[in-house]
């Protein structure tokens, strides 16, 4: 039988149900891992909770079902598990799947099995080459964004790292005759080391990321009674902040966790900030403005009904080049301020007309925060973020070959041997950066040193 | 003009170089009628660079050669004046022996061994022409308006086909060390529709050895104890030279820097492409400006020769400039050259235009070996004259090719890597090349090829004997030590005194040796039983063995996953455009080497891993038809 795979099934949505599938020999035997609940049996669908066997946390409530082959979809064994639609997860649940053994499938690769194995018939192998084309094309499309940003450039660098030792090993074992300097094991080790650190270190933004776990940090910003908690309400849909025509009452931070186009945001209503002599609204205004200091993205709100006065223009001048969406709000009242002219305040922000006792601009706020996600555009505040669970599999794998090729060098294990894990983990880091193509290293071995009869 | 008909073999190989003197000796061994030509029978197994066989990677292709029946490491063996094996303070996958060789002697003993070979004549003749029918080669033309009918033809022309040389303005019409070069051949190949194209390499210059001063220089010895190339021999002779190890400097630098612009190469006369691991020392010296010094080596050329080769120095400079950077390098003042160094720049084929079994894809029974298919050096040169002296015989049998995986053999990633991947400089063999580097050692290569070898006919049966006998010693002597206990009582102070813990309980003798700190030698102190007599390749394997079991055991699990892609077949001649979703790039590249194998497509830079899906849901959708027309 083939090696294990697992993906999400479904479609990465608001839905409120999401699957994660496995196929292949070791289906089951992860399922048993991480479920704790009743038997599963073939083709029942069994209530429990999926636990995280290296932590032993509780990550989800599901149902799990077991499809034993050939009477599954890709006619090798199956076992789905549905839990709840979020994207957090259905990515922690992934990640816990992969980490227990199975490999992220390929595009199309579940029905490429079915069709390989005899499941689908011979009318649809057009389709199956289609399917495989377009989601290898859309997943390409997806990673080349993702690589414009920082992991890419912290990827290869790491890469650069372990190519240099690569190179290195590659010279002491193919040129021994050479007058090269030889690489010693405390050299090796060094390095080794260095890379393992910065891979890991990598590797923790995933397991530690905001944009997983507590999601895009968004603050609410402006000075008070603009709608700063009415656009929280809008946005979360139900009324959580109290709304009055009293300026100053939200007196503390509020926090609200909710899924934006799929992207977990961390919501934070502030104080309105400006100058007061009450204490406990002092306070608050504090909390708001380490609350803008921390968040990856502003969304500063102006009362179009009212002319800029001095503490919008003291935002403004905490804004400076943060990124920023500016909601000109109130847009049903006659108007004082003009977008444009925002805009020319602001050139790096987005501006949004909106009237949020009409229903007006909430969807064009929305889209603005996942446009800023999507196109890269916001950056990360503190690190890299590792978001995907295809990069974390990778990093996790890279990791362990490095550690390998540690406890190598530690007992002195000949050259060759240490550099079949540093080349594992080199290739592996590859994946991530698109780079797999084989002969970066004799090229470097050539170019770095003078060699030859 | 009426050519005279001067008779018929079954394989004529053009050119005695490496790559066709294993390919002629390897038709003949499996029965088959073979005349090997030459321009000059003095040029047959000629060494016109450096005098020395094997090295890294190199060493593991003669031992590889020599398994398979091949002639260079008893060629070596019979003629060597010193050796070594290089890397024994890395691990043993990547131990690799080197010979120095007396190149007269080299040449003689080959052209003895051929001249006693059955099946086999040898000719000194020029080829001027290929007699091609229907797409299928049928014979050959000479210089002297003759022609010879054959089933089969190798082309092995090494440097010799349209040859040029270069040294600093001059620029000749030359084969190799002098000998006249192969140019109507050329001309006719290109009319047959082969594609050429034009490769460089160089050579240092000789000097004489008593023009030097040694004690200037750090003497290089060979091995106290010495290990055969060929499986066949326990012991062989005893070093008889030394190698010298010397170093340029500024002065060195400044010549040739002052002088730059009278080279060849960067005069721009020179189109071929050169490998990056064989530099000029004018290119070291361009390319590596901070580098202060650069290392060369003296090496004999023969013991009834003085002459003398300079590793380490080959160059396309006039002859006076040469003189001058030489002299100004320690023991090499009053130096006094015999032969200059040069540059030579000759036709060669893209190997990519090859099949798997070195057949050029578009005339039938036409084979290719050695520098005419693009690689570099002379044992990358006998491997695949082997292979296409191999496949020639067993394609005009009717039988099956034999083709090495990258799993079994450094010649199976030799060509593979020159098939499916091309190359744009003379390809080198690297141990760093092999993904299986752990499963390929020297140690082991006739327990990976003999038994090929000999189901097909070329390994003697006593070589196959020799073969199965290690094969038993090594699994009756790893059992042994399984099964034989020792405890803390006769083991703790042996290991104590080399470092490492000592035991609480009785342990096997194979478990010690697992310990890096113990060697299979060491062990012979406290194993009180009559240990077998063995082999320096013997106890390598059994040491690999044992120590390095769970890291052969991944290897292995590896081989096997590239294997099930390997063990796909794609169909031959076939036009990739029919599939639908392959990008462009992938269908050109698929039509223009036809791989053999999922696996060898997979290789194929421009070919994406969604290509190999989409291939693969091609071939089941092909199989199934296939069942549905049956029925």
């Amino acid at each position: 039988m083939e090696d294990t795979i697992a993906a999400i099934a479904t479609a990465l949505g608001e839905g409120g149900i999401g699957i994660v599938r496995i196929s292949g020999e070791d289906a089951l035997p992860i399922l048993q891992k991480i479920f704790r609940g009743r038997k599963t049996e073939d083709k029942v669908l069994t209530y429990g909770h999926v636990y995280d066997n290296f932590t032993g946390d509780c990550i989800d409530e599901v149902m799990a079902v077991y499809m034993k082959g050939p009477h599954s979809y890709t006619t090798e064994n199956v076992v789905e598990i549905q839990c709840h639609g979020s994207i957090v997860s259905l990515r922690k649940i992934l990640s816990l799947v992969l980490r227990n053994g199975a490999r992220l499938a390929e595009p199309g690769e579940f029905t490429k099995r079915a069709f390989l194995n005899g499941r689908l018939d011979l009318s649809q192998a057009e389709a199956v080459i289609d399917l495989i084309r377009a989601k290898s094309d859309a997943s390409f499309d997806v990673a080349l964004g993702q690589l414009e940003g920082k992991l890419g450039n912290v990827v290869r660098e790491i890469r650069a790292h372990l190519l240099d030792l690569l190179v290195n090993i590659t010279v002491n074992i193919d040129y021994p005759d050479e007058d090269i300097e030889e690489l010693t094991y405390e050299n090796l080790l060094s390095g080794l080391v260095q890379t393992k650190d910065q891979i890991s270190s990598l590797l923790s933004t995933a397991d530690t990321g905001r944009m997983i776990r507590e999601g895009l940090s968004v603050s609410i910003i402006g000075k008070p009674n603009v709608g700063k908690s009415s656009l929280m309400n809008a946005l979360l849909r139900e009324t959580r902040a109290i709304v009055t025509e009293i300026p100053g009452t939200t007196r503390d931070t509020i926090e609200e966790m909710l899924s934006i186009r799929n992207i977990p945001v961390k919501l934070t209503d502030t104080a309105g900030i400006r100058q007061t002599e009450d204490i406990i609204e002092k306070i608050g205004i504090e909390k708001s403005k380490e609350s803008f200091n921390q968040s990856d993205l502003v969304l500063f709100m102006v009362d179009g009904s009212r002319n800029l006065d001095s503490e919008d223009e003291e935002i403004l001048s905490h804004l400076g080049d943060r990124q920023a969406i500016v909601i000109l709000n109130k847009v049903d009242l006659p108007q004082k301020i003009t977008s444009d002219s925002l805009r020319q305040r602001i050139p790096s922000a987005v501006v949004i007309e909106a009237s949020l006792k009409e229903e007006k601009g909430i969807t064009e706020i929305e889209d603005a925060i996942a446009d800023l996600v999507y196109g890269g555009k916001l950056n990360q505040k503190n690190s890299v973020l590792v978001t995907s669970v295809r990069h974390k599999n990778l990093l996790e794998q890279a990791v362990s070959s490095v550690t390998d090729a540690i406890s190598m060098a530690q007992i002195r294990q000949p050259l060759e041997f240490l550099e079949i894990d540093v080349n594992r983990a080199y290739e592996l880091l590859g994946e991530i950066v698109g780079e797999t193509v084989s002969g970066d290293v004799i090229n470097e071995v050539f170019s770095r040193f003078c060699l030859g009869k | 003009m009426e050519h005279l008909f001067m008779g018929e073999y079954d394989v004529i190989v053009i050119g005695a170089g490496h790559a066709g003197c294993e390919a002629a000796l390897a038709c003949a061994r499996m029965g088959k009628e073979t005349l090997l030509c030459s321009m000059n029978l003095e040029a047959v197994a000629m060494m016109p660079c450096n005098p020395s066989i094997g090295g890294t990677g190199k060493g593991h292709l003669v031992r590889e050669i020599d398994a398979l029946g091949g002639e260079m490491g008893k060629n070596i063996d019979k003629t060597f004046i010193q050796s070594k094996m290089l890397n024994t303070a890395k691990g043993p996958a990547v131990h690799s022996l080197r010979a120095q060789a007396d190149k007269n002697r080299y040449h003689l003993e080959m052209k003895k061994t051929i001249e006693h070979t059955d099946h086999l004549d040898m000719r000194q003749m020029e080829v001027t022409d290929l007699i091609v029918e229907d797409g299928k080669v049928c014979g050959i033309e000479t210089r002297t308006h003759t022609w010879y009918r054959a089933k089969a033809v190798i082309l092995a022309t090494g440097t010799f086909l349209r040859g040029k040389i270069f040294i600093g303005d001059s620029a000749f019409e030359s084969g190799p060390n002098g000998l006249a070069p192969s140019n109507d051949l050329a001309d006719n190949l290109k009319k047959h529709g082969m594609k050429l194209r034009r490769f460089k390499t160089g050579t240092p210059a000789r000097c004489l050895g008593q023009s030097l001063d040694y004690t200037k220089m750090q003497e290089q010895k060979g091995d106290e104890k010495i290990v055969p190339f060929s499986f066949m021999n326990d012991s062989i002779g005893e070093n008889q030279v030394s190698c010298w190890l010397t170093y340029t400097n500024e002065e060195t630098h400044n010549v040739i820097r002052a002088n730059f612009h009278r080279s060849a190469l960067f005069g721009g006369q020179i189109e071929g492409i050169g490998p990056r691991y064989c530099p000029s020392i004018e290119d070291k010296v361009n390319r590596f400006a901070d580098k202060e010094r650069h290392q060369l080596f003296i090496e004999p050329e023969g013991l009834d020769t003085d002459e003398m080769y300079i590793q380490g120095m080959s160059s396309s400079l006039p002859e006076d400039v040469q003189l001058a950077f030489y002299r100004t390098i320690p023991g090499l003042e009053n130096l006094r050259i015999v032969r200059p160094a040069y540059a030579i720049e000759y036709d060669c084929i893209d190997p990519q235009d090859l099949q798997l079994n070195l057949e050029y894809r578009y005339i039938e029974n036409l084979f290719c070996a050695g520098q005419f298919n693009g690689s570099s050096g002379y044992e990358e040169a006998a491997a695949q004259g082997l292979m296409a002296g191999i496949n020639a015989a067993l394609k005009i049998s009717g039988k099956n090719p034999l083709i090495l995986g990258r799993d079994e053999a450094y010649i199976g990633v030799l060509i593979d890597d020159l098939v499916s991947k091309g190359t744009n400089e003379p390809y080198r063999i690297m141990t760093s090349r092999a993904e299986y580097r752990l499963v390929l050692r020297q140690d082991n290569a006739d327990q990976r090829l003999t038994e090929k070898s000999y189901c097909i006919g070329l390994a003697t049966k006593e070589r196959y004997s020799r073969y199965l006998a290690k094969k038993n010693a090594v699994a009756k002597e790893a059992s042994r030590l399984e099964e034989k206990l020792v405890g803390p009582k006769e083991a703790n102070d042996f290991l104590i005194a080399r470092g490492t813990s000592p035991l609480q309980n009785r342990v096997s003798m194979a478990e010690l040796l697992r310990r890096p700190q113990i060697s299979y030698t060491d062990l012979a102190e406290i194993d009180d039983e009559t240990r077998p007599m063995l082999s320096y390749h013997e106890v390598t394997q059994l040491e690999v063995q044992i120590k390095y079991e769970g890291y052969i055991q991944k290897q292995m699990a590896q081989i096997e996953r590239y294997k099930k892609l390997e063990n796909r077949k794609l169909p031959q001649h076939f036009d990739y455009s029919l599939i639908e979703g392959l990008r462009i790039e992938a269908v050109q590249k698929l039509n223009q080497i036809q791989p053999e194998s999922v696996g060898q497509a997979s290789r194929i830079s421009g070919v994406s891993p969604a290509d190999i899906n989409v291939l693969q849901v091609y071939l089941e959708k092909q199989r199934r038809k296939g069942q549905s027309c049956c029925r």
